[in-house]
This record gives C-alpha cells, sequence and structure tokens, in this order.
C-alpha cells in the first residue's frame, strides 16, 4: 500500500494533522495494511474537532470502499462497506420503502464514522443511536479480521468506540421501513425557553428537532421553531437548490449583528400560526448539505461546536449555559436544542436520555474561553460533551463523563495493546492511559 | 433500451465508477478481473443501483484460457470496455528487464487478443462498442515510464486498426486517453497535478460512446497538453525530464 503525505483537517478546521494516509479500495488491501502497520481509520472527516486526525502518524482513508454487498428487504437489512454515505444510503433506499434507522445531521458522515461515534439523529427519543440498528460489524483489528456481533464486550466497544478497536470494513444494518421518499415537515415559532422544554417533551412526532436563536436574551432566551416531521408518498415536495461555499467567508461575515439580524429573520420566517410542508428527505435531515462546504462560511480560522447533553433534572443548568452563550454575542445562527432518549449502544457512546443542546463558534479566542467555561458547567450539571464535536475538552473531565470508560479501555487493550490505533483526539484527552 | 457492459479490469476504481453508473441506468454488466471476492461486492453494489444483471467472472490478461468464459456470459448486444493495465515503476523494470512482458501482456496484447475474440460477435450483431483505456502516457516515450507508455501506445494504435474494422458492420471504437486521475494506481505519486475523479472520468466516457466519439482525452484539456507535449522536437525533448 502506498501512502500519501497530507495535511488534513476535521469538519470544524480549527485543527489540523499532516501525515501519511492510505485509501484502499478493496478489503484484501485493508487486511494487508492492518496486518504491516495498523493505523487508525477515516472517513469523510465530518467531526468537527480531532476524533479524525492523527498528526505525525498514519491514518486509513475508507472513502474508497463504498460499495453496497447485499440488501435484504425481508429481513430489513443491508451490508455495506463503511464508507458508504448516510446520505446516498437513504437516496437509494428510500424508493424502496427503506431509510437507515438513524440519521445524523449530514449525509456525508459515512457507515464506519457514523459506528464509531454512535450518531444520534433527530428521532433519537425513538429509535436510539446508529449503534443500536448495528446487528454485526466486520472489523480488521491490529490482531486481524473478527467478525463482532451484538451483545458483545469488542462490539460495545467498538460502537462509539472512536476507532480504537480496529478499521470497521463492513456492517450489517438493520433499516427502518418508511412510507416513501418525501417528509412532512411541521414548523412552529416557540416564544422561549420554558415553552420549549415543554414542547420537546410533549412531542410524540417520529422526528422532533429544534432550531435555537442562541442570540436571543431576556424574555427571548432560548426562543426558536420546533420541527416535527413524518415521512409520506405521493406528495409533491419544494424544489431545492444546492449551492457551494468557494472560498473562505471574511472574518465580519459571522459578526453578531449579522448573526443577530438573521435569526430574527429565520424566527420571523414561520408564520405567527406555523405551518406544514412537504420537502425532500434530504432536505430535512441534511439542510446544511445543499450549500457544500459551508464550514469556510466561518473563515480560515475555523470553527469550534459545542454539544452537551445534560440530565433532565439538570435542564435549569442548560439554560444558565444557553444565557451564558446568548449573552457572550458569540454564537453563529446555527444552534440546535433536542430531547434525547436513554438509547446509546457503547461503552463511550455519547446519548443519555435529557437534552442536548448544540452551538457552533467562530474560532476566536473569546469562544475557546466560552466553551472551556461551559465545559466546566457540563461536568457539574452531571452532563457530557459530544467527542464527534469536541476540539478543546480537558482529559480528566471527559473521562468522568464517561462511566463506562473503564469498560471500553480493558477491550481497547486487548486488541490493540500496541497503541496502534490513537488519534489526536484519544491523545489529546489521554483516554488510552491507564486509570 | 439496455445493453450489456462487459468491463475488463473491473476492479479498477474508474471501471467501478463506469459500472456504477452503467447500473443506474439498468445495463446488464459483466465484471471482469482477477480478485473475485471484490468483484462480486461491486457486483451486489451495481444489482442494487439498477442493473439488469450484475455477475462477476475470472478474467487474467495474462491467461488466454480465461477469455471464452467472459464472452459466454454477455447477451444480447455486447458491449466492452477494457480498463486493464500495469505500470511498475520504470526503476523496476530497468533492474529487471524480464518485467516488460508482463506490462505490454496486462496493457496490450492480453486485451488485444479478448477484443480480437469479440469483434466477430460486434460484426455478427451489426452493433456494439468497445471502449479502450488508454493513457497520455502513451503519446510520447517518456524517461519516466516508457515501458507503460509503449504498451499503451501499442494498444491505441490497435484500437484505431479496430475501430477502422467494426465501423464498416455497424460497431464503434472509443479510445479514450485520460491525464492524471485519482485512483489507487496514483495516490502518492509525487507531482500530480490536475487531477480527475474516477467519476469525471466515466461520466466523460459515456458522453463520448454518446456521440460516438473516436478519441477522447479525459478531462478534455489534455488534448492540448498532449499537443504541446507532441510538438516539441526531438532533439529538445530528449534532454528533458517531464
Amino acid at each position: 500500500m502506498r501512502w500519501n503525505t497530507a495535511e488534513y483537517s476535521g469538519w470544524g478546521r480549527a485543527l489540523t494533522a499532516s501525515g501519511q494516509l492510505a485509501r484502499p479500495e478493496r478489503a484484501s488491501a485493508v487486511a494487508a495494511l492492518m496486518d504491516e502497520e495498523p493505523a487508525p481509520a477515516i472517513g469523510n472527516r465530518r467531526s468537527y474537532g480531532d476524533a479524525c486526525l492523527n498528526d505525525g502518524g498514519r491514518a486509513v482513508d475508507m472513502t474508497r470502499m463504498d460499495r453496497v454487498l447485499g440488501f435484504d428487504p425481508e429481513a430489513g437489512e443491508i451490508t455495506v462497506e463503511a464508507g458508504v454515505e448516510l446520505g446516498v444510503l437513504s437516496r437509494m433506499l428510500a424508493p424502496k420503502g427503506f431509510l437507515p434507522a438513524v440519521m445524523p445531521g449530514t449525509g456525508f458522515a459515512t457507515v464506519g464514522g457514523a459506528i464509531a461515534m454512535d450518531v444520534h439523529g433527530k428521532n433519537h427519543h425513538h429509535a436510539g443511536s446508529f449503534g443500536q440498528h448495528v446487528a454485526e460489524i466486520t472489523l480488521q483489528t491490529p490482531k486481524g479480521e473478527r467478525v463482532v456481533g451484538e451483545g458483545t464486550d469488542l462490539f460495545r466497544a467498538t460502537v462509539g468506540g472512536l476507532g480504537q478497536t480496529g478499521v470497521i470494513v463492513s456492517a450489517k444494518l438493520r433499516l427502518l421501513k418508511c412510507k416513501g421518499d418525501v417528509i412532512v415537515v411541521t414548523e412552529r415559532r416557540v416564544p422561549g425557553w420554558d415553552d420549549f422544554l415543554a414542547l420537546l417533551d410533549g412531542s410524540d412526532a417520529t422526528y422532533t428537532v429544534g432550531w435555537i436563536d442562541a442570540t436571543a436574551t431576556g424574555t427571548k432566551l432560548g426562543r426558536g421553531i420546533l420541527e416535527e416531521a413524518e415521512t409520506g408518498s405521493g406528495l409533491i415536495p419544494s424544489k431545492s437548490t444546492a449551492r457551494r461555499i468557494k472560498r473562505n467567508a471574511p472574518g465580519w461575515a459571522l459578526s453578531p449583528g449579522i448573526v443577530r439580524a438573521f435569526n430574527s429573520l429565520y424566527y420571523n420566517r414561520v408564520p405567527r400560526s406555523g405551518r406544514t410542508s412537504v420537502k425532500r428527505l434530504q432536505d430535512f435531515f441534511f439542510p446544511l448539505d445543499r450549500i457544500h462546504d459551508w464550514n469556510k462560511l466561518y473563515g480560515r480560522r475555523g470553527f469550534h461546536q459545542f454539544q452537551c447533553v445534560v440530565p433532565v433534572d439538570a435542564a435549569p443548568a442548560l439554560r444558565a449555559m444557553l444565557e451564558k452563550i446568548a449573552t457572550s454575542g458569540l454564537a453563529s445562527p446555527l444552534a440546535v436544542l433536542k430531547r434525547m432518549g436513554p438509547g446509546r449502544a457503547g461503552f463511550m457512546s455519547f446519548p443519555m436520555e435529557g437534552y442536548t443542546l448544540a452551538c457552533d463558534f467562530r474560532n476566536v479566542d473569546r469562544s475557546t474561553r466560552l466553551i472551556r467555561d461551559l465545559e466546566q458547567d457540563v461536568a457539574e450539571a452531571r452532563g457530557r460533551l459530544y467527542l464527534a464535536k469536541d476540539a478543546l475538552a480537558r482529559g480528566a473531565h471527559v473521562r468522568a463523563m464517561y462511566p463506562e470508560h473503564g469498560d471500553w479501555l480493558a477491550e481497547v487493550q486487548q486488541v490493540d495493546p500496541d497503541k496502534a490505533l490513537v488519534t489526536d483526539l484519544v491523545r489529546r484527552l489521554e483516554l488510552r492511559a491507564a486509570p | 433500451m439496455s445493453e450489456t457492459w462487459i468491463i475488463l479490469g473491473a476492479t479498477s476504481s474508474m471501471a467501478r465508477a463506469m459500472a456504477r453508473q452503467l447500473a443506474e441506468r439498468g445495463d446488464a454488466l459483466v465484471l471482469a478481473g482477477r480478485d473475485m471476492p471484490d468483484l462480486e461486492a461491486t457486483a451486489s453494489d451495481c444489482q442494487l443501483r439498477g442493473a439488469a444483471d450484475a455477475r462477476a467472472v475470472r478474467f487474467d490478461a495474462r491467461d488466454p484460457s480465461t477469455f471464452q468464459a467472459i464472452l459466454d456470459a454477455a447477451e444480447g448486444t455486447v458491449n466492452c470496455a477494457v480498463f486493464v493495465g500495469s505500470m511498475p515503476d520504470q526503476s523496476l523494470i530497468d533492474a529487471d528487464p524480464s518485467l516488460i512482458d508482463g506490462t505490454v501482456m496486462d496493457s496490450f496484447t492480453g486485451p488485444a487478443r479478448f477484443l480480437q475474440m469479440l469483434a466477430p460477435v460486434i460484426e455478427d450483431k451489426g452493433a456494439g462498442v468497445v471502449v479502450g483505456v488508454g493513457s497520455v502516457a502513451g503519446d510520447r516515450g517518456r524517461v519516466g515510464n516508457y515501458v507503460y507508455g509503449a504498451a499503451k501506445a501499442g494498444f491505441a494504435t490497435y484500437l484505431s486498426g479496430l475501430r477502422n474494422r467494426l465501423t464498416r458492420a455497424g460497431g464503434h471504437v472509443v479510445t479514450v486517453k485520460p491525464g492524471f486521475v485519482d485512483t489507487a494506481m496514483t495516490w502518492g505519486i509525487e507531482g500530480m497535478f490536475l487531477v480527475a475523479t474516477p467519476d469525471d472520468v466515466a461520466r466523460d466516457i459515456l458522453k463520448a460512446v454518446k456521440k460516438r466519439r473516436n478519441v477522447i482525452y479525459t478531462p478534455f484539456f489534455w488534448r492540448y497538453i498532449m499537443a504541446i507535449i507532441k510538438a516539441v522536437p526531438e532533439p529538445i525533448f530528449k534532454k528533458m525530464s517531464i
């Protein structure tokens, strides 16, 4: 296998790595290179921070392993190579009456990445996490190939396992039945925080997500738009257009005044009485995918996403965090509030029953100070930071947030005793260090 | 109307991209190559993407006994796209001249012998397209890869003759000369520029087939780059290293 020296980064572009990348196109090539010199896998690098980086080391780019190996409509199962994108899968399956059971906010995420991060979607409160719908994983560990079934410790260490058990080569997924390839979306204005929580708690729609105006303060704190959706068929969706951001935006593009104005327009665009519309599936599940390379809007220095989840009874603490964000004037238009169910499939999975808040920040010093401050608040609220987003947290905090870290570590050390699969995130948070 | 495409060297990423695009329009595929598990994977992928049929068969450019079974697997109007070829480092060939034989067999004589068997089938049917993937490396011998280049040049000349033959019978031959393409073969090689994706190349090929083009460069601007390289007088060219 040939190695290509490259500089690369995660989606946030605030952190970069330079190192050697292999890009196998066949399972036999993955096996050969893992036998020779094991390295961690990366996919489409849709993690924001350094989970997909190995600075000064090697990594295996799995994006060319992107084939569907088998589809069983009777059982509702599909076997795919790890590099298949979830958006591609959804477009392929919806006309056949199926969808990936869980879809994150971008369709460019690969199946391998979705497993390694145990991602969640707008239906987490019903359907749980991605890993709960994985029946089997074919894993190339530093000690050879393993076919890993549900219920085993190696499965729990691999799902949400940050790539530390090996390269995921392929996986068998259980699919969700859907009515067709469109989705009926109801949008409603929510005037403030308490109403938002009540509406999220009360929603029994299949897909529910809240956009939150992270610049609104005072009585408007926590205002936003609640979106509830169900798949449908035989309906004509509204048109959508794709755009591409060609170059880095200037620093003022997301200055406080502009963000406040944008958020106000975005909030008021939905009529006071709400509205229902028919959309294409992709436009609902992956709204930002229509703007290719939207991460360049944050300029050359990139950005950070802060995402945490706190238990239901810690909602007041989350409100306080939002208040800090809103008064800082640093928030971008992209902020999301969601109710999470308890579903998780791995030792290091992010989800817990409670509320999750996500917000983007331009990479400036004041933002990093604010995010570090919020990290402390999350720890005190017995919450958790999402490692697919994180680029700044400190190890002791994170290890305490993941109570099954010890179980994960024990399993990981068995399959990768030489720490060949360590990534920048794992190094930064000292996740592989003996407790 | 759906047609059958035989794809020789179907494990390459350009071939995979073309197979996918053919599958999406409902053609039947015979995927030929050496790595059977990998061909099976591409076959199931194409099947799910809409191929009328997709099967994997063994093809080894250096083993003509594998050829007939591939022809037998194809039905209806038969088209064929040739993606096979091998490009060992010139330095390896310099150290071991016997490597020339395999390189020429993979890139030229193997597929040519197969196409020689396919030609009467196309003539009988009065229809069928052959796509032969050569390389800009075949346009002029360079110190860096002249054995590979020579094999591809031989193949290009063969395709030109085959086109001359099949045109009379209603068939057609498209010669494709890709520039730098982002594949496993070029991954990690230094000095690549203006690199095209396998998907781009596959799209260009299908467009050329539809328009019955004879010789295409992909991406198109390689025609001009190669025109310049071919125009350099030999007394100067022989001292250059490009």
